[in-house]
């Protein structure tokens, strides 16, 4: 045993040593080792759901490959994610709350948008099921039912496009702002919320994809499914993607962004995107490619046409 | 929790990148801390020196206000810093938001205070009579500065390695000022042990960030240690 436990403190010094002797080593040769066409880097600020989950690896490293563009990756809820192209901090953004979406372009901020991929929200809690949803087919009426046991529920309480979905359903089950002690706001990204929910006993709302990637070290199981297993429609979960305009942020590089969201919605990108497993499972759906037109993914959902 | 060798190895082995992202990390790491605090220490000490050796209205005052720094919170720092290299702030057109270097801006304020608060104490602790003497024999008030600096010197390192402390082991600001970038090829940009270590909870993968925490204090150890050595070796250095 003593000598196990010498063998791990060696690993962990064995570590410092190999991690500090490639801090040294790495200096020099940096630049050699990715492909630089125009060693340019774009900033992309996007949803933990989509960082989480493992596609932007995998979508951005067939970007840089094909464009030598580093994408740097800030992974925030939806709303900071705006916030930041906002202040013109980013070059694109990828979220999915159409609601905020549809703000951001309104001000100017956001332009050439796409639809992306869809998957679903599902509505996970303890495999005991303390307040009695499992199997429904109605958000709406699980939630209502969380509510009258006063189970626990777990939000993430950040303004997310989770968080916007989650309210959204509140609303239609008659809450808004009157929730008892049962009600904790996390305030903190998908993956802890659902650690927390794992951890405390109780429900909350998760995007399938996250809940997917992370089942092998959470306990929860989904009670309510979305729309991608025939579940109700409100629980679909759309992602858009868009450039922030140049004429309001005039450092943007709106140039790269647009070569990003390209590749992402080309048929290269959707194919990925389809392709992209996580212990089997399918996580996200494209969405961009279609021979019908859709006027409705360039501009804000309720614009009727008219200008101003 | 436990961490049997048995699981540990297999664990290595499953590292999201491997070496390559666990290697980049330690370098962000070390790269923004080490430059924080060398940039802080060649701030605080004359300032320290400068303090320590004068008395003037509101000396008082202003050594409750550096005492005060220390305990900035770093997420209120890593804020102002945000706002201050954001596109929009004073700063934006430097192009500094989400890179190393506006982490080692924020880390320089969180490590300036500790080091100039601890390293004034160590100063002022050098008795006068020793300032004096080196005054009589001729000394330059450089030399002077060298004698406090030589006897304060335990102190002075103490200082440099609490600043450190604070530096690398902070999450708030570089969280917020850095992103927590790391390359589709699991290379670190601006990705920290720390805000590694709160990646890989906030993805349910505990035994990792557990595995990089232990890497975090082993590092610190490290660090500690080297000066310690430095200072007891080095003694005839300053003179």
């Amino acid at each position: 045993m003593a000598i196990q436990r010498r063998a791990f403190v060696g690993g962990i010094g064995a570590t410092v040593a190999v991690g500090l002797a490639g801090c040294t080593a790495l200096g020099g040769d940096e630049s050699g080792d990715q492909p630089t066409i125009s060693d340019e880097t774009l900033t992309l600020t996007t949803t933990t759901s989509t960082y989480d989950t493992g596609l932007l690896d995998e979508v951005n490293g067939s970007f840089q490959d094909r464009y030598g563009v580093t994408v740097d990756t800030v992974s925030q809820g939806t709303g900071a994610a705006i916030e930041t192209g906002r202040s013109g901090d980013a070059d694109v953004v990828m979220v999915h709350a159409r609601s905020q979406e549809d703000e951001f372009m309104n001000d100017g901020y956001a332009i050439n948008r796409r639809d992306l991929m869809f998957n679903d929200f599902v509505v996970v809690g303890e495999p005991d099921d303390p307040a009695g949803i499992a199997d429904g087919d109605d958000a709406v009426e699980a939630f209502t039912q969380i509510a009258d046991s006063e189970s626990t529920f777990v939000s993430r309480g950040d303004n997310s496009g989770t968080h916007t979905k989650e309210r959204e359903i509140w609303a239609e089950a008659g809450f808004d702002d009157d929730f008892g002690e049962w009600y904790l706001e996390a305030g903190q990204g998908m993956g802890e919320v659902l650690v927390q929910t794992a951890q405390q006993g109780g429900y909350t709302l998760a995007d399938r994809g996250t809940y997917l990637s992370m089942i092998d070290e959470i306990d929860l199981e989904i009670h309510v499914d979305g729309p991608v297993e025939d579940g109700p429609e409100i629980l679909a979960n759309p992602y858009g993607i868009f450039a922030i305009n140049p004429a309001v942020h005039e450092n943007a590089n709106y140039d790269l962004a647009m070569a990003y969201i390209g590749f992402l919605t080309s048929v290269e990108g959707q194919d990925i995107i389809d392709e992209y497993t996580v212990e089997g499972e399918q996580l996200f759906f494209p969405r961009a490619l279609a021979e019908e037109p859709n006027y409705h993914q360039y501009v804000p959902e309720d614009w009727d046409g008219s200008d101003q | 929790m436990s961490l049997e060798p048995a699981t540990v190895a297999p664990l290595l082995a499953e590292f999201p990148f491997e070496w390559n992202y666990i290697r980049s990390i330690v370098r962000v790491s070390l790269y923004v801390s080490i430059t924080a605090v060398a940039l802080s220490t060649a701030f605080s000490l004359p300032v320290a020196l400068l303090v320590g050796f004068r008395e003037f209205p509101g000396k008082t005052l202003l050594a409750s206000i550096i005492n005060t720094g220390m305990g900035f919170p770093s997420v209120v720092v890593g804020l102002v810093v945000l706002f201050t290299v954001s596109n929009e702030g004073p700063l934006g057109s430097w192009d500094l938001v989400f890179t190393p270097e506006a982490m080692i801006l924020s880390q320089f304020v969180l490590a300036a205070p500790v080091i100039t608060g601890v390293s004034l104490a160590a100063v002022s602790s050098v008795e006068q009579n020793v300032r004096d003497a080196a005054y009589a024999m001729g000394g330059t008030r450089f030399d002077v500065a060298l004698v406090t600096i030589k006897e304060a010197r335990y102190g002075i390192a103490t200082a440099v390695l609490a600043g450190f402390g604070r530096a690398i082991s902070e999450v708030g600001s570089v969280l917020i000022v850095g992103g927590n970038i790391a390359n589709a090829d699991g290379t670190s940009v601006t990705r920290t042990l720390t805000t590694a270590i709160q990646l890989e909870a906030r993805q349910g993968r505990f035994r990792t960030a557990m595995i990089l925490g232990a890497i975090l204090v082993a590092l610190v150890l490290l660090v500690n240690a080297l000066v310690v050595r430095l200072g007891n070796g080095g003694g005839g250095r300053y003179g």
